[in-house]
Order: structure tokens, then sequence, then C-alpha cells
């Protein structure tokens, strides 16, 4: 078997597992609220406008958009449930995914809920209230059971989104088959991308026809088929869910966090290798936003991850003066921990700067070297940028600074932003300086002469938790200025171009410090 | 008896600026059948629903066995009047047997009562026992107004209200089935009162026939009565149409001998 193939099949009990978690308990709770409002709004022609159309507006709102909300909101309400209770609760992971799935899923139930009540046979209606039936009684021996049908198509569709909604929540923090498409579309490990696609579409047919067994039962009353459908779902559901039981018992549990791209997952690997091999139960949570990661931290939802001063300095300080290199890092060392409690452990040993990057052709036929001389042809230029450059502070800074107006701006998934480099779509791209990409691709960074540009040393933060956790400290702390920006550079290059996965490249570059290590003491 | 079992004062119901009921009274004793004759919009069905709650009067007072209609919660008070109607209203997803024992249910009978009393309702209604087990989808139209009749007769009660029972059926079935019920408010003893607007029908089955129009009372009388003559243009006019019907066939049959 491919070794990529193996490697997705060895994640999919956890993914998959988490994926059916947190969409089963989304598509409940969804099904908890929105049944019981199909009913009011299918008395009351005044509250079912307003109900229908609140569904509605949601559904429009993006899925990534609508996990993304909830994590602040969870944040504020768990800060302010800190001070009025004493303690708060998890922002991020699960909570956030299963609040914007379960709104996520009310609409089908709901219209269609609507539709099947207020669907049923007038003359049936005035029956059940002619023997006399209470409104109660009404509704759940005569109208519930005649409009099932209807409403278990509505639960079908509802699931069919939620599963495939599901794999969005892996950026806030919640495992599910999408860390297969995130990091594979990161990595550009497209055999991660294809696996997590069919596990996720797999998973969603399997669903719906079960369901679509249990819908066929309520509307030909044939009682096994509906008795078949739940034995499925509820078989089905236990299986997937029986990996995530009985893990980590006793031991200490440690998470890792990792932003989304190549770099921070084979740090995190290293990390939690190193943390593994001390008999400690390590967990990760992947994929998260720039500024969640930290925020994740200080709340103690992760106990540690890498970030870069130089965004630390502009997004969590919002600084922008350049004191240099060991003025930043000792500034926000004494800062983050005095306002946040956050422990800045010390600096692997390399910068991963954000720079403006260029083919080399095009810089050297255009007499391109710094910022400066990009100013005076950007207006000719097309910038491709990440995913978060163009609104971060830094890039205000770079462009008031010097100037900066290009012709076009595009944003990219970092992969594809180097692609479009490469394949003459942009000219200049926001690179990341420990990327190995700038060596294989053959790019130029263009120099900072006038510092618009903070330094971006790769520091090792732990959470105010977990400050004082000996084997946490124990493990991470030879991490500290062992790591070169070449090792980097390679081990960056070997999964974005040479297909190793990140645990690979986590393991040669551990190798390589071992040597290190080895060579010092000799 | 003591006082009629239903009884009707100045009853009001306004649908918006129309009236659609515009202060009737009337007052029945038990036992009686008595036909609400009227033209479509003439408030019949209207003043039939005020009796089991499923119209509340704007004003005036309905009165059941002499209870306050309004004085008690409406399922309480259908669960001992009989409803019967045009539509029949079976519930699709329940058996012959199951929708018949609907009412006994509400009323806490024991399943074996349930199961005897529906027994003696086909029969009551002429049905063949074997109809028990199947779903409405599968009766013709009569036969489904006859379980409608036996649902109404399960929990028995003393009343029957009846809105335009037979009015879908076509007219041998119709004739045999309101002919048979005839027979068994008799064999009952019940109380019953049958909306229509066809005045053949009021004057075969009702002892006594109350013609409604826009909402008021114009007659209330036995069918000889009625026949013999009314001060009322309209309703003279009314009673003209089964007459001149019935002289037609006696010509017909007398020039045919």
């Amino acid at each position: 078997m491919d070794p990529r193939v193996a490697a997705a099949w060895a994640l999919l009990p956890d993914y998959l597992g988490q994926h059916v978690l947190v969409s089963a308990s989304s598509l409940v709770l969804g099904l908890a609220v929105s049944l019981p409002l199909a009913v009011a709004a299918s008395r009351s022609a005044a509250l079912r406008w307003p109900t229908l159309a609140a569904a509605s507006l949601v559904q429009t709102i993006p899925g990534l958009a609508l996990l993304a909300l909830f994590y602040p909101l969870l944040l504020a309400l768990s800060a302010l449930s800190r001070t009025l209770f004493g303690h708060g609760f998890a922002a991020l992971g699960f909570l956030p995914s299963l609040l914007a799935l379960s709104l996520y899923s009310m609409l089908p139930i709901l219209r269609n809920g609507v539709a099947g009540l207020t669907g049923v046979d007038p003359a049936v209606v005035e029956a059940a209230k002619g023997v006399g039936m209470t409104d109660r009684q009404r509704l759940f021996t005569v109208e519930l059971p005649l409009a099932a049908p209807v409403i278990m198509a509505g639960v079908r569709t509802a699931a069919v989104w939620t599963i495939g909604a599901a794999t969005l929540a892996t950026p806030v923090g919640q495992t599910s088959l999408g860390n297969y498409i995130f990091s594979g579309l990161q990595t550009e490990n497209w055999v991660f991308v294809l696996f997590g696609c069919a596990a996720s579409a797999g998973l969603a047919l399997i669903a719906d026809q079960l369901l679509g067994l249990i819908e066929s039962g309520l509307a030909k009353r044939r009682r096994w088929r509906v008795a078949t459908g739940a034995i499925g779902l509820a078989i089905g559901t236990l299986v997937a869910l029986t990996p995530l039981v009985g893990v980590g018992g006793g031991q200490a549990r440690y998470t890792i966090g990792a932003k989304n791209f190549t770099e921070q997952y084979i740090l995190a690997d290293l990390i939690a290798d190193r943390l593994e091999a001390e008999g400690a139960v390590v967990s990760r949570k992947d994929d998260l936003g720039s500024s969640i990661a930290y925020d994740a931290l200080k709340a103690g939802e992760i106990d540690a991850y890498v970030d870069y001063s130089g965004t630390l300095w502009a997004n969590v300080l919002k600084r922008t003066d350049n004191p240099g290199r060991a003025a930043v890092l000792a500034e926000l060392t004494r800062t983050l921990k005095a306002r946040d409690g956050v422990v800045v452990l010390g600096s692997l040993g390399f910068e991963d700067a954000y720079a403006l990057a260029m083919r080399r052709s095009q810089a050297e036929a255009l007499h391109i070297r710094t910022l400066d001389d990009l100013a005076a042809h950007a207006g000719q230029l097309t910038l491709g940028a990440d995913l978060e450059f163009l609104s971060r502070p830094e890039w205000r800074s770079v462009r008031e600074a010097y100037g900066l107006a290009f012709k076009r701006q595009v944003q990219y998934q970092p992969t594809f932003m180097y692609r479009a480099l490469e394949s003459g779509q942009v000219d200049v791209i926001s690179a990341f300086s420990s990327d190995g990409r700038i060596a294989a691709d053959d790019l130029v960074l263009l120099a900072d002469p006038r510092q618009a540009l903070p330094p971006y040393d790769a520091v090792l933060l732990v959470s105010p938790k977990r400050a004082a956790d000996p084997k946490l400290v124990a493990a991470l702390r030879p991490l500290v200025g062992a790591i070169s920006l070449t090792e980097m550079q390679r081990a960056n290059l070997s999964v974005d171009r040479d297909k190793a996965s990140p645990a690979q490249a986590a393991k040669i570059l551990a190798t390589q410090l071992d040597q290190q290590v080895g060579a010092r003491l000799h | 008896m003591a006082g009629p079992i239903i009884e009707l004062k100045d009853v009001v119901k306004r649908y918006g600026a129309l009236a659609a009921v515009n202060g009737v009274s009337l007052s029945i004793e038990a036992g009686s059948f008595v036909a609400l004759l009227g033209g479509s919009g003439s408030g019949k069905t209207t003043a039939l629903k005020t009796i089991n709650g499923l119209v509340a009067a704007d004003a005036g007072e309905v009165r059941v066995e002499g209870k306050l209609a309004a004085s008690q919660p409406g399922w309480a008070l259908r669960r001992r009047i009989g409803y019967v109607f045009q539509e029949i209203g079976l519930f699709p997803h329940l058996t012959v047997a199951e929708n018949i024992g609907v009412g006994p249910k509400l009323a806490g009978w024991r399943p074996a009562e349930i199961a005897a009393r529906v027994q003696d309702l086909l029969e009551l209604v002429a049905l063949p026992q074997d109809v028990a087990g199947r779903l409405p989808g599968a009766l013709s139209g009569g036969q489904r107004q006859r379980v409608g009749v036996a649902r109404a007769l399960a929990a028995k009660p003393a009343i029957m209200l009846m809105d335009e029972p037979f009015g879908a059926l076509d007219p041998v079935t119709r004739d045999a089935l309101s002919r048979d019920y005839r027979a068994l408010h008799e064999h009952l003893g019940l109380t019953t009162l049958m909306v229509t607007h066809d005045v053949w029908e009021a004057l075969l089955l009702a002892d006594r026939i109350v013609v409604l129009s826009e909402g008021r009372v114009l007659a209330d009388a036995s069918p000889a009565v009625l026949l013999a003559g009314h001060p009322d243009a309209r309703v003279r006019a009314l009673m003209d149409t089964p007459r001149r019907q019935a002289e037609r066939v006696r010509a017909l049959e007398a020039g045919g001998a």
C-alpha cells in the first residue's frame, strides 16, 4: 500500500469517530430544538414566517464562517462564566462545532416539519377534534405520525448537510474527517484530500440510506424497515465511537496546538513525540487560525504550541515599532507572562519571517533587490498573499513604509500561492523565510532596509495552566535554540514537495537533534 | 325529562363583518331527530358546531344536557357528543378497528372492552367483521361513512351531530345509509341534529325541520306542518320543490300505467 494511504488509514478510527460524534450530536441537538419549533410554527402563522426566515438566514452564512463566529462568542461566554461561577469552559473544539452545526441542521427539519404538519388533511384534524382529543393527543396520535415521512425526509437532508459541513470543524479545533482535507491541502498530499472527501461522502451516503429506510418505513407503515434503519444507525454510531472510548485513563494528558501550515505540523509532531517518549498521552489540535491558537493557549485549551515573535508582537501586543530581534523577544517574554500568564520558553533557533519573494529571473530582469526597488515597479506587478497576510498589521506597515501599490492583489491558500508564483500568475508573494520552497523554486527574498517587518523568531509557548509542569518543560527545554533555519527549511521541503508526512519529517528532525546533542557531548 | 337536552339562546357567531349565525334560538328534546335545513351560507353548519364547541359563539348561550358549553373544555364536551361530517376524516394511518376505538380509548376503556365494542358497532352499521384490520384507504365511500358513524357512536354518546353526513355518496348508497341510520337512532334512543341542504332528506328523516337563512331561523316545525303551508314565501318555495317533484313522479306513473 502507498505509505500515504497507509497513513490515512491509520488516522481513520480517530477522525471518523470524532466526525461521527460531532455530527450525530449536532443532529440530535438540532432535532431537539427544531422539532418543537416546527410544531409551534405550524400552529401559529405569526411565528411561522420569522422562524423559517431566521433558519434560512443561518443557512446563507458560509459554514466555515458560522463555525468561526462561535469561537469568540463562546470565549466571551466562558470568560463571563469564569467571573460569575469561578470556572469557564472550552471555547474551542467540540462546543463551537456542535452549536454551529446544530444551527446549520435546523432549516431542513424546520421546513419539512412545518410542511408536514400543516399538510395534514384538515378533515382528519377536524375528526381528531370531533372525537375529543386534546391538542397534545391530536399532535402525538394523529399529526406527528402522519407528518413523520415528510419530517424524516428533512432529517435526511439535515444529516447529509451536517456530515458534509462537519469537515469544516477542523479549523476551530474539532478533529474531523476535515483534518485529512485541510492538512492534505496544506502539504500537497492529494491522497489525504481525496481520502477525506471519500470518507465524508461515504459516511453521508450510509447515513442517508439508513435514514431513507426509516423514512420509507414510516411512509409505507413497514415497521421492520424503521427498525432496520434505526438499529443500523445505532450500531454504526456505536462502532464509529468505540475508538474514542478509554483513551488516556489516569495519565497526564497534553494537548499540542498547530496552526495551519507544514512547519507547524512538523513542530507539533516533534513536541508530541518527545512528550510521548516521556510516557505522556498527547492529543492534537491542528489547523488553528493564527489568533485562535494564542487565545486557546491562554485559555488552557492547548498546552503548548510554536508561534512567531513578530506575529505575537503585531497581533497580540498590537505593536508596530521594531526595536530589534532581542528586544522584541525580551519584551514578549515579559509582557505575555505578566499579562496572560503565558510562558515564552525560548526561541527554537530560526526565524520564519514574512518576506516578500519573487522569481529570481524576474527580480534580476527588473533589478529588484529590496522593497524600495519593488515599490518602483509594484504598479505593474501582481501580489499573491496567503489568506491572512493582507489583513495583518505587518502588511499595513510594509505598505506604508515603502508606499507599495500593486496592480492587483490575490489571496491563496499557501500551497497554491507558491504554485501561482511558479506559474507566473503572480509576480510577488508573501513568503515565509523558513519555507523550503524558496530555495527549491529559486526565489529571492527582498530585503527590508527600513525594517518595516518585525523579526519572526519561532518561539515555544506554554499555557498558564502548564507553566510549571515539569514533564512538559523538561520535554520542550532541549528544543530551545536547537533548530537551524536550514534544518527547518529542509524538513518543510521534504513535506511540501517530497511527499513525506509531517510525522516522518519530525522524526528526521529529531534524529538530527540527537546527533547534535551527541556531538556537543563529545 | 327535565328540560331540553340541547338549548341555544340568541346565539351569534361573526366572521369579520359577516354574522354567520345571527341570533339563533333552539330547544331540542331528548330523543328527537331534527334537521337543520338551509342553503350554503345559511349558517347551519356554524350553528351545529357551536353545540360541540368546534365553533365558539360570540354571544348567546349554548347548553348541552343542561350545562353551559362554554364552561367546559371543548375536548371534554366533544367526548360526550358524536360527530359525523361529509369528509368523514378517518385517520388514514389507523385500522378501521383503531379508528372506531379512538373515542373509547380516550375515555379510558380497557382494550378488551374496546375490542368487544368495535365488534358490536361493525354489526350495528352493517359492516363485515373482516374490515376491522383494514386501513380506511381500502374501503369504499359508503363503507367509510359507516365506519365514521360507528366511530361517532363508539363512546356511547346520547347526542349525534351530523353535518351533511351522506352528501358525498351516490343516491343508492345514500338512501340505504340514511335509512339504516334512522333505524339506529330509534334503536339506541339517540338525539340527532342533522345539517342538510337537501329538502328531501330533511322530509324523509327528520321529526322536525328548522329552516335557516342568513343566520336566522325562518321556520321550525314538523315536516307535515311545513308541507301544509307557511307564512314565509321563501319557506313555501322551498317546500314546493319536493311537492312538484312528487306530483311529476305520480303523473309519470299514471301515464305509464
